[in-house]
């Protein structure tokens, strides 16, 4: 295999940050064009589907309230899985750590108890703690016995996904809900706030944007963030400086977990007020933050508008299924082909290719 | 001295012109190779001997300059265009299938390989051949695996003369081998020579110039410096043409001053990666103030020894004692603590973060304690600060203290990680091949550095296959063969010849009687 004459492909050393952005919107281009073939395929001019895509999720106070109210989990899955590939543990499990928090959110507010003061509070410490512990079973497995991660954390989802089934069909099944596999309703002290006329819990927002920033100084100048990185960048340097791998791949997913858990107390006390089926409650945040993190190349900060971004899309995903009739899956098409040139675009960035013609 | 005419020459290079982002590797360079002669490339580390070699082998392609084989210009694509040519290379790295046999790595990437089943007796018989003809004699049906490092690059040579190369050309080829083995790699390429081939040998090692080669180019960052026949120069000219300038070849080293006993090793054994019995009952004392090295060829313990001692490795038996305190099988982290530095062997691979910044690489070890952490927070002021102080001190040379560590020069690396591990007065000195790949300027700045450190006080154990490099800095000499140890000299009166033939397996007492037996 060798690379003909015209085409020169060299390593460049170290990609600047403008390169990394340019790439990363190039590969969203690339995306767009790819996936315009597609509604192409259904009869639907792409340009047209944009338009009505950024219209519908830009283009009015209603669109954008959506926007951000999608934007929440995502930000906040996102947050928590830059934490975990900082140092190398591929999480794809922040769906199933999210469910989890929903879980732990419902089992608070309808059986605990609490005075309503107290509800909320316990019902995001409790959803923290049950994302965190589906987290910290596969890092354990990684780090205790070379488990892969990517495996585990998948499969733990299915796990998750099928204890909430088995939850709202058996023992939590309502009673006020004739016969739907929903749990019953949560107490009115277990909701949120919204922003009047929206769906947006802002509170969760302002949780999430808090995290966001703390998870930066965490990273940048706190020592058990310069541990994940060395721990991430390169495994044998950090056991020659006597840094505890098993300590480092617990602590990264007990807050890539916990913050994937609290996105789902978000969509419990926010949005639906009670447990009730997975597809539901989740639409696959987990999955998408896993681009919205890669997208934000692992930068907490960056995570605020990568999963606006994605906001963006998602509530796009509803008006075409409104106002096009096609299939929201079409969105994820569209959010696979992201990640997939995304991931291409990585090759881009670590090498120069130049073009010459006609000399030598 | 006659003229040469064009025909006498096999290989010529025209002006050849190679640039890597940031790096002028070759700067039009003429060279002119005679067919028949072993031709040594001198040249420090980056002075562009490897890439001049990687255009002629057809991994690069060179940006400028035409290559011309018996007189006529030739295009090399590929390293399987060279091969058509009869161009081969044994790279300083094996390329190598360690799981395959000697017969099967041979023929792997021929069309021979390429069916759907091998039938290795026509090979067989042709390895056979070669072998017999130049003295290479390895099994052909051997694992690689379970062959010795001489012995893999016997397998490389036979892989180029297999594919019928007569212009051979060896990368470092003796970095790897015990000076007997070396004895023996050089008879082989006399053979070769005699035989009609054409050597080209990149060293950065004089002696070796003056040994095996007929005539010597010597490269400078990049540029021809000069080419002359190795009968009308001597070490110090070619050094002098090397460096650019005057090299101290004695390193003055003070009288030893023997401090207390810091370091005890008891009856230590330790299991390798691969499960087998690294280390077999090894015991040996440092004091402070003095340079215990161990010498030996790679492979035979001494990695395993570094990382029991540093806490990267569970002994099974035995005892360390640091100052009197059991430290055996303690972490690495409370080791280093205890005051243990660790210059790494894989330098690159273990001893830094190539991604992270020369600031934060040199925090690595002390990252935990004040000044550079204060509460959970890093104090990247002192960070910096102390950064700042080490490039000043040890002759960094970075763009800024902000700079991405893998993109400074493996000079550079090292001088960065011995900052890092000397920060704080170490006790003991753990520094495994410290000046391997580095260049005569670095080598003599680490071995200055190590002495200082010996002068005031600390214990040094010197891990290194450069003999010279042990006969000139060590206090005492232990040798070490199969995870054991062979026996322990006095540096000052030891026979290079005894160390070698301890390095090849004779315990220290046998050595001793077959050389009063001679005298």
């Amino acid at each position: 295999m060798r690379a003909p004459k015209w085409l020169k492909i060299e390593r460049r050393p170290v990609p600047s940050g403008r390169t990394i952005f340019t790439v990363s919107i190039l590969a969203i281009l690339a995306a767009l064009v790819v996936a315009g073939i597609f509604f192409q395929a259904y009869g639907v001019s792409a340009i047209r589907a944009y338009q009505l895509i950024v219209k519908g999720a830009l283009g009015s106070k209603l669109g954008l309230a959506e926007t951000v109210r999608r934007a929440i989990p995502l930000l906040l899955c996102g947050v928590g899985l830059t934490i975990a590939f900082r140092a190398l543990f591929w999480n794809i499990g922040a769906e199933g750590q999210l469910l989890l928090g929903a879980v732990a959110a419902a089992g608070v507010a309808l059986f605990s108890g609490l005075p309503d003061v107290l509800l909320l509070p316990a019902m995001f410490i409790a959803g923290f703690l049950a994302g965190a512990l589906w987290g910290l079973i596969p890092a354990a497995l990684k780090a205790r016995l070379g488990i892969n991660d990517v495996i585990t954390t998948l499969m733990m989802n299915y796990i998750a996904i099928y204890l909430v089934e088995w939850l709202i069909h058996g023992p939590w099944k309502g009673t006020q809900m004739r016969g739907f596999a929903y749990t019953d309703k949560f107490p009115s002290a277990a909701m949120l706030p919204l922003i009047p006329g929206t769906r947006i819990h802002w509170p969760t927002l302002v949780l999430g944007l808090v995290l966001a920033v703390a998870a930066y100084i965490l990273i940048t100048r706190i020592r058990q963030g310069f541990e994940i990185r060395v721990v991430g960048e390169n495994p044998d340097a950090a056991r020659f400086a006597g840094i505890s791998h098993l300590k480092t791949t617990l602590l990264v997913m007990f807050i890539s977990g916990g913050l994937a858990g609290l996105a789902g107390v978000g969509e419990m006390a926010g949005i639906h007020g009670m447990l009730r089926s997975a597809t539901q409650i989740s639409m696959g945040y987990g999955y998408t933050a896993i681009i919205v993190a890669w997208l934000a190349r692992r930068n907490p900060l960056a995570v605020i508008v990568t999963s606006l971004l994605f906001g963006v899309i998602m509530a796009g995903g509803d008006v075409i299924k409104v106002s096009l009739g096609l299939p929201f899956q079409l969105i994820n098409l569209f959010n696979g082909l992201i990640l997939f040139f995304l991931i291409g675009s990585e090759l881009l960035m670590h090498y120069r290719i130049s073009f010459s013609f006609g000399r030598r | 001295m006659t003229l040469a005419t064009p025909a006498d020459y096999v290989v010529q290079l025209k002006g050849i012109v190679k640039r890597f982002p940031g790096v002028l590797a070759n700067d039009g360079i003429a060279l002119d190779i005679k067919r028949g002669e072993i031709h040594c490339l001198l040249g420090e580390n980056g002075a562009g001997k490897t890439t001049l070699m990687r255009v002629l082998y057809g991994l690069y392609q060179p940006d400028a300059g035409e290559i011309l084989l018996n007189g006529k210009p030739i295009q090399i694509s590929s390293p399987r265009a060279a091969l058509t040519h009869h161009i081969g290379m044994v790279h300083q790295h094996f390329r190598l299938v360690p799981t395959l046999s000697v017969e099967e790595n041979i023929i792997l990437g021929l069309d021979e390989g390429t069916g759907l089943f091998l039938n290795l007796r026509k090979t067989r018989k042709k390895i056979e051949k070669i072998a017999q003809e130049y003295g290479l004699q390895v099994d052909p049906q051997t694992k690689v695996w379970q062959l010795s490092v001489g012995q893999r690059q016997r397998v490389e040579i036979l892989k180029a003369l297999y594919r019928e190369a007569d212009i051979l050309i060896m990368d470092e080829p003796t970095s790897v081998l015990t000076p007997q083995e070396v004895d023996q790699l050089f008879a082989t390429l006399r053979t070769l020579v005699d035989d009609g081939l054409t050597i080209i040998f990149i060293t950065h090692k004089l002696d070796e110039v003056m040994q095996v080669s007929d005539r010597v180019t010597v490269l400078r960052q990049g540029k021809l410096v000069a080419t002359l026949p190795t009968s009308q120069t001597d070490k110090p000219s070619l050094a002098r043409l090397m460096v650019g300038r005057e090299v101290i070849f004695r390193l003055e080293k003070s009288p030893l001053q023997r401090g207390e006993k810091l370091l005890e090793v008891n009856g230590l054994h330790a299991l390798s990666d691969r499960g087998l019995q690294a280390l077999r009952n090894v015991s040996f004392d440092i004091y402070g103030g003095e340079i215990l090295s161990v010498a030996g060829v790679s492979g035979n313990g001494q990695a395993e020894l570094a990382e029991v001692l540093t806490g990267l490795r569970r002994a099974t038996k035995g005892r360390v004692i640091l100052l009197g305190k059991a430290i055996t099988n303690r972490s690495a982290r409370e080791i280093a603590d205890l005051g243990v530095a660790h210059v790494p062997a894989e330098r690159i691979k273990m001893g830094i973060v190539p991604n992270m910044s020369v600031r934060e690489n040199l925090i690595l070890k002390d990252y935990r304690h004040p000044p550079f952490s204060r509460g959970v927070f890093l104090n990247y002021k002192k960070a910096e600060a102390n950064a700042q102080r080490a490039m000043a001190d040890y002759q960094i040379a970075a763009p800024s203290d902000n700079t991405a560590a893998k993109l400074l020069s493996g000079g550079n690396i090292q001088r960065m990680v011995l900052a890092r591990e000397l920060l704080g007065n170490p006790r003991l000195i753990v520094a495994a091949h410290p000046t391997y790949g580095l260049d005569v300027g670095a080598t003599e700045q680490v071995r200055q550095v190590l002495l200082k450190q010996r002068d005031q006080g600390a214990a040094i154990l010197l891990i290194s296959e450069d003999l010279e490099e042990v006969m000139a800095l060590s206090d005492r000499i232990l040798v070490m063969f199969s995870g054991e140890v062979m026996g322990i000299v006095d540096a000052e009166g030891a026979k290079i010849d005894e160390i070698g033939l301890m390095m090849a397996g004779e315990r220290k007492e046998e050595v001793e009687v077959a050389s009063t037996e001679v005298a």
